[in-house]
């Protein structure tokens, strides 16, 4: 047994006497666990110490007893949670903006996707796929600030536009209902063209001859994309779609929080600015946790049950 | 067959239409507030700068550059990008190579251990209260060590390394090389796209991101240019947005200078990304082959 493994990694690797290899060997696997040692540290301090600690859910948690001293009250925080009125305006606007964010910024890429792919201008193509990504790049505060220039009542670019044809400005922001539109429009910028890297990469390995086949068949443009280009990529659409089904329940906290704003409110709130708002504003830990643990349950549903339907459908699922 | 050739046309015209569309779209925004930020502010507060400056006056630029927190802002967030990417890939590269090995014992319970944490995580809460019992609020250590590693990312990784033919590696382990040697001298010099490409992505998440600087840092010193952003940008927008409901008017930011100061957090992005763009492309293919 080697005491003191540090040593053996500063050694130099010189060849080995045949003698010595079959303890060289050992030793070398021994450097695959010092690799991986503190990787997994990180995951279970950082990913499953958290996990723990979502006990105070179960908990009324103080903050000077700490997760470990503070007393067991079974569901009562669920309770109170579920009482709250807030509750369900909450889990309804996150399922709300979630749903139609599947609708409307699901299938963009792959449209995209699609039109890039027809693209037979290389030049064109390649600026376009720069151009494209660029949102991906920016972060949301930015964007929030972007929004706002862009749609605001007064001095925002597409009011002085909707002015200067002699037309009433629209309260883009301030009305709760075209905020949701506003609001799925910019995931739908930000996103669609980082989207479509997967969906080209799936076009790559659709078979040419097909394409060929197709046209001495007679087959026009779009009759090739319906039947062989949308074929082609539709074990990628799944799995993506299997991906977005398991985030139904989740949402990031930034692009809701940067884009919402007082007057808003009653759509905007969603769990995970509940969460911040109860938990560390209002300092309401084991409610908060409770909130957050009720999220990630039913989102692990949402992934095992859609994962299984794939599989039903005969598609290869994530796992 | 020029009656066969003109629908072709029209069709390549139409996409490039689309596609000329969608570019018009993704870039106005940015020519917006570049335009505001070159413009002078009574341009700016007649409404007249649509995609073109008016009445140039780069003096936004020249307030943002003189202000010491927004440098100091600046400072951190590339102190704190720079560390993060560093120390993120390392772990990465840690934890993927061993995850190649089927010697290594115990390879299906690490992948697992991982893996679940994609699907579940303990919440917001709890990992606040983790970093504030580890003492690491106000420190710019709770923005780099909770996030240090991803899982998707680390996967990404592992199989990029599992596509390195195994014998490569073989003949310089029967050459006397240690694993660690393997992978220093042969993985990682094979790697280079890949490596690239998390690199950026670890890189611009950091870059862009300010929720955890929000819950953990109140300290200004401390604050990256994201958080200071948002406080310039949203501040003054919920007071403008609420104003008609009698809110209390509280410092409100010329336009332009929001404008300069978004400019400023993000023209080092716009430069890097498109130099790194073959790289993420091919990193994303390997990614989406096997998720």
């Amino acid at each position: 047994m080697e005491k003191h493994p540090a040593q053996v990694t500063i050694k130099p690797s010189v060849p080995v006497l045949t003698g010595r290899r079959r303890r060289a060997v050992f030793l070398q696997d021994y450097q695959l666990y010092l690799l991986i040692g503190l990787p997994i540290v990180y995951f279970l301090l950082f990913k499953y110490v958290p996990m723990y600690g979502a006990a105070i859910a179960f908990k009324d948690y103080n903050i000077f007893q700490g997760v470990l001293g503070s007393e067991w009250v079974g569901f009562d925080n669920f309770r109170q949670l579920f009482a709250m009125s807030q509750f369900y305006q909450v889990v309804r606007n996150t399922l709300l903006l979630n749903v139609l964010d599947l609708l409307f910024s699901f299938p963009a890429p792959i449209v995209l996707a699609i039109l890039l792919n027809e693209l037979r201008v290389v030049w064109f193509k390649k600026a376009a796929q720069t151009i494209l990504y660029l949102p991906h790049f920016i972060s949301w505060v930015i964007i929030g600030g972007l929004v706002y220039q862009m749609f605001a009542n007064n001095g925002g670019l597409v009011n002085n536009l909707i002015q200067a044809l002699g037309l009433q400005p629209i309260p883009f922001l301030t009305d709760k209902n075209n905020w949701v539109l506003v609001y799925l429009g910019t995931g739908i910028w930000q996103s669609a063209g980082w989207g479509t890297i997967i969906y080209l990469a799936a076009l790559t390995g659709v078979n040419k001859e097909l394409y060929e086949a197709a046209e001495v068949d007679g087959a026009g443009r779009l009759k090739k994309i319906w039947h062989i280009t949308l074929p082609g990529i539709r074990s990628t659409i799944v799995v993506m779609l299997i991906m977005q089904l398991g985030h139904i329940m989740s949402i990031g906290f930034e692009r809701p929080y940067v884009m919402s704003n007082p007057l808003v409110m009653d759509y905007a709130e969603v769990i995970s600015t509940f969460v911040y708002k109860a938990g560390l504003q209002s300092a309401q830990f084991s409610i908060a946790t409770a909130m957050g643990l009720f999220q990630a349950f039913i989102g692990m549903i949402f992934v095992i049950s859609a994962n299984a339907v794939a599989k039903k459908f005969g598609e290869q699922g994530i796992w | 067959m020029t009656t066969k050739i003109a629908p072709q046309r029209i069709a390549d015209a139409v996409i490039m239409l689309i596609v000329g569309i969608a570019l018009i779209v993704c870039l106005v925004p940015f020519l917006h507030i570049l335009s505001i930020s070159l413009s002078s502010k009574q341009a700016v507060l007649s409404n007249i700068v649509t995609i073109f400056p008016r009445e140039f006056d780069p003096e936004a630029y020249r307030i943002v550059f003189r202000d010491a927190a927004m440098l100091r802002a600046m400072g951190v967030t590339i102190f704190l990008t720079v560390t993060f990417t560093a120390v993120s890939m390392i772990m990465s590269i840690c934890a993927a190579y061993p995850l190649t090995k089927d010697r290594l014992k115990g390879k299906s319970f690490f992948m697992l251990l991982i893996v679940f944490t994609m699907f579940f995580s303990g919440g917001l809460i709890p990992e606040y209260l983790l970093v504030k019992e580890l003492g690491l609020l106000n420190s710019l250590l709770a923005l780099i060590v909770p996030g240090m590693i991803s899982a998707f990312n680390l996967i990404i990784l592992k199989t990029f390394f599992s596509s390195i033919p195994a014998s490569l590696e073989e003949s310089a382990y029967l050459d006397g090389c240690s694993h660690i040697g393997i992978l220093t001298r042969i993985v990682l010099p094979l790697s280079l796209p890949v490596l690239a490409t998390l690199s950026l992505f670890y890189a611009v998440s950091r870059w862009n991101g300010f929720m955890d600087a929000l819950f953990y840092i109140t300290d200004s010193q401390l604050f990256p240019i994201q958080l200071k952003l948002y406080q310039i940008i949203m501040n003054s927008m919920t007071t403008d947005l609420t104003a008609q409901e009698g809110a209390a008017q509280t410092e409100v930011v010329p336009e332009g200078l929001k404008a300069a100061s978004i400019m400023f957090a993000t023209t080092p992005i716009l430069i890097v990304y498109p130099w790194l763009q073959r790289y993420f492309v091919s990193g994303i293919m390997i990614g989406a082959v096997k998720g």
